[in-house]
């Protein structure tokens, strides 16, 4: 598939769940919302600020002025390593997710330039099989770094997961080594690798390449932790306290270096990458 | 099942024990009926192997009497210095890190500890390890590597604790920082699933030059019983998950994670465990001659290229 088909397909998508215009409650105050007026602010509640996931094209649209490419690698896709089956088989769940979110899997590697600064981003889309990471995510995270490596730019992660892909099984834990040593080998190059940590960032994800930028940032109010807060509870058999795990949380804890709201995202990495880079 | 004939091959077990004093004592007539109590032991016990399932393994990568990291420090190093505490905020009891010798050769070793009595697993944990587990494991790893001294980690665990204290001191930054540690770790570094290897708290010990995994140890991203109460709706259903998951040692080797499975007596590892000691350490031995005489740099390289290789997609 080429670029332009990718293209097409977004397009297509976009018109089939958002453009057709519906009315979206906001999940924190309730509030009914036109869906292309929430699509014009940045997915960003007018009323009470609340951050929808955004999907990895509409993440890319957010950040870069100038697209070079919506995936560097298109044609990376998924196989059924293992033949999984659970209640379903696997290769149907990623037909169907496929099918859902016109991507191959839940990650893109877009090229181009916030403001003047050239960067890869690293994007991945929640819709796609709760952004689970595969062995898709794993190679194309690699490539992006390599290519971020080869080019001497900086390299941006937006993470969106609920962690490995169970149904590539120990394939998929393998990608938290891989990744990492991704990271492990932008450092060594002096790359600028920043993570942004978004709703939800869990498990396999989480314990790898996310939690490795030099700089990690969280959008506001966003889940990120290793274990699940339902198997927390289990384990402990109490409840856990208000806003535990979220963003807020984790940057007065000294695990994140801040929070920033989506409309000065774009602001704070081209500032980073200023006062960082050249 | 699986235990039913545990209990069978554990009092044949102890019968042949006390057959085989009888005759030391000189009751030479006994000899036939050992004999034949040994051909039962063994044709029970092989049988048991071929014919185990997932779950089956499951259960006995979990057994109870199964042997933990301690027993491998006592029964194959030699005057094992455990250290203690990640600098930071406590020390975790959950793993286990210190030097020895193997063999007369200086090593660093390091392993998830379950413990054996309830009193003793309490204190471990039940072999779940905080984040400054994890970060002792790190700290024992980088003295490692200042000393050029090689790495032994043993994998036995159900997972990384997930807790409060845990997620606030940052269990995702300890596991995903252990990880790339080990992947570019200057020394070399031998990996032995012994028991559980449970997700991401177990890989953060597993990145590794060579990866060995006991015949009846199991390697999941998650635990059957996670996977089976996400996907298939019901806990219940954790024997399924355990054949989708392709979590024993053979489905490993095949997929190419790890590089070698240790054989364990027949029954599993717990019904001899001197055996147990001394088949691993011929492992260890043999894994430990392949790469030490690798030129460091080269080492790191190969094993960065091994995990960058692992993956299964289409490119077309
Ligand atoms: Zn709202």
């Amino acid at each position: 598939m080429g670029l332009k088909d990718l293209i097409g397909k977004f397009k297509g998508q976009k018109k089939l769940n958002i453009e057709k215009g519906e009315w979206i409650k906001c999940e924190k105050c309730k509030t009914l919302l036109y869906s292309e007026d929430l699509k014009k602010n940045l997915k960003i509640c007018p009323h009470c600020g609340y951050n929808f996931r955004m999907t990895a094209k509409e993440r890319v649209d957010s950040l870069l002025d100038e697209v070079f490419s919506y995936d560097l690698f298109p044609k990376i896709a998924p196989v059924d390593v293992i033949n999984f089956k659970d209640t379903k088989k696997y290769k149907d769940r990623l037909k169907q997710a496929q099918e859902k979110t016109g991507l191959k899997d839940a990650m893109i590697i877009a090229n181009g330039k916030i403001y003047d600064r050239e960067v890869v981003l690293a994007v991945m889309d929640f819709r796609f099989m709760g952004g689970s990471m595969g062995s898709v995510v794993g190679a194309k995270f690699v490539r992006g770094a390599e290519f971020a490596i080869e080019k001497n730019i900086p390299f941006i992660a937006i993470t969106a997961s609920g962690g490995a892909r169970m149904q590539e099984s120990i394939i998929s834990l393998m990608q938290m080594a891989k990744t990492s040593i991704a990271v492990d080998r932008m450092n060594k190059a002096g790359i600028l690798y920043i993570s942004v940590l978004t709703d939800p960032t869990m498990g396999g994800v989480s314990a790898s390449f996310a939690f490795l930028g030099d700089i990690i940032i969280a959008e506001p109010e966003s889940l990120i932790g290793f274990a699940g807060p339902r198997v927390i509870e289990q384990t402990i058999k109490q409840q856990l306290p208000e806003g535990f795990q979220r963003s807020e949380f984790l940057l007065e804890k000294g695990q994140i270096d801040m929070v920033v709201d989506r409309k000065h995202l774009k602001r704070t990495l081209y500032t980073l990458i200023k006062q960082t880079q050249g | 099942m699986s235990i039913d004939l545990d209990k069978e091959l554990q009092s044949l077990g102890d019968s042949i024990f006390l057959l085989r004093q009888e005759i030391k004592k000189g009751k030479k007539e006994l000899l036939p009926e050992l004999v034949a109590k040994r051909k039962k032991f063994k044709e029970l016990a092989k049988k048991k192997t071929q014919e185990l399932t997932a779950w089956e393994r499951v259960q006995l990568a979990r057994h109870p009497k199964r042997p933990h990291t301690i027993d491998y420090i006592q029964n194959i190093f030699t005057d094992f210095v455990e250290l203690h505490g990640d600098r930071k905020f406590g020390d975790d009891p959950a793993i286990i890190a210190g030097f020895a010798f193997f063999e007369g050769i200086p090593v660093a070793v390091i392993g998830h500890e379950k413990g054996k009595d309830t009193k003793e697993k309490i204190k471990r944990n039940f072999g779940m390890p905080h984040p400054e587990g994890y970060r002792k494991a790190i700290r024992i790893m980088k003295l490692a590597e200042k000393f050029k001294r090689p790495v032994f980690t043993f994998i036995d665990t159900p997972g990384a604790y997930p807790g409060i204290g845990a997620e606030e001191r940052g269990q995702s930054q300890a596991i995903a920082e252990s990880i790339m540690t080990m992947g570019s770790l200057k020394t070399p570094i031998i990996a032995t699933v012994i028991g559980e290897g449970g997700s991401g708290g177990a890989l953060a010990l597993g990145v590794a030059d060579r990866i060995l995994m006991l015949e009846n140890s199991i390697y999941s991203v998650i635990s059957p019983e996670g996977c089976a109460a996400i996907l298939f709706k019901s806990q219940e259903k954790a024997p399924e998950a355990a054949e989708s998951l392709k979590i024993t040692a053979e489905h490993l080797k095949e997929l190419g994670v790890i590089d070698c499975i240790v054989p364990e007596p027949l029954g599993g590892a717990h019904l001899q465990p001197k055996k147990t000691y001394r088949l691993v350490k011929r492992a260890l031995r043999k894994a430990l001659r392949e790469i030490i005489n690798t030129p460091i740099e080269e080492l790191v390289e190969k094993r960065q290229a091994k995990f960058y290789s692992m993956g299964r997609f289409t490119e077309v």
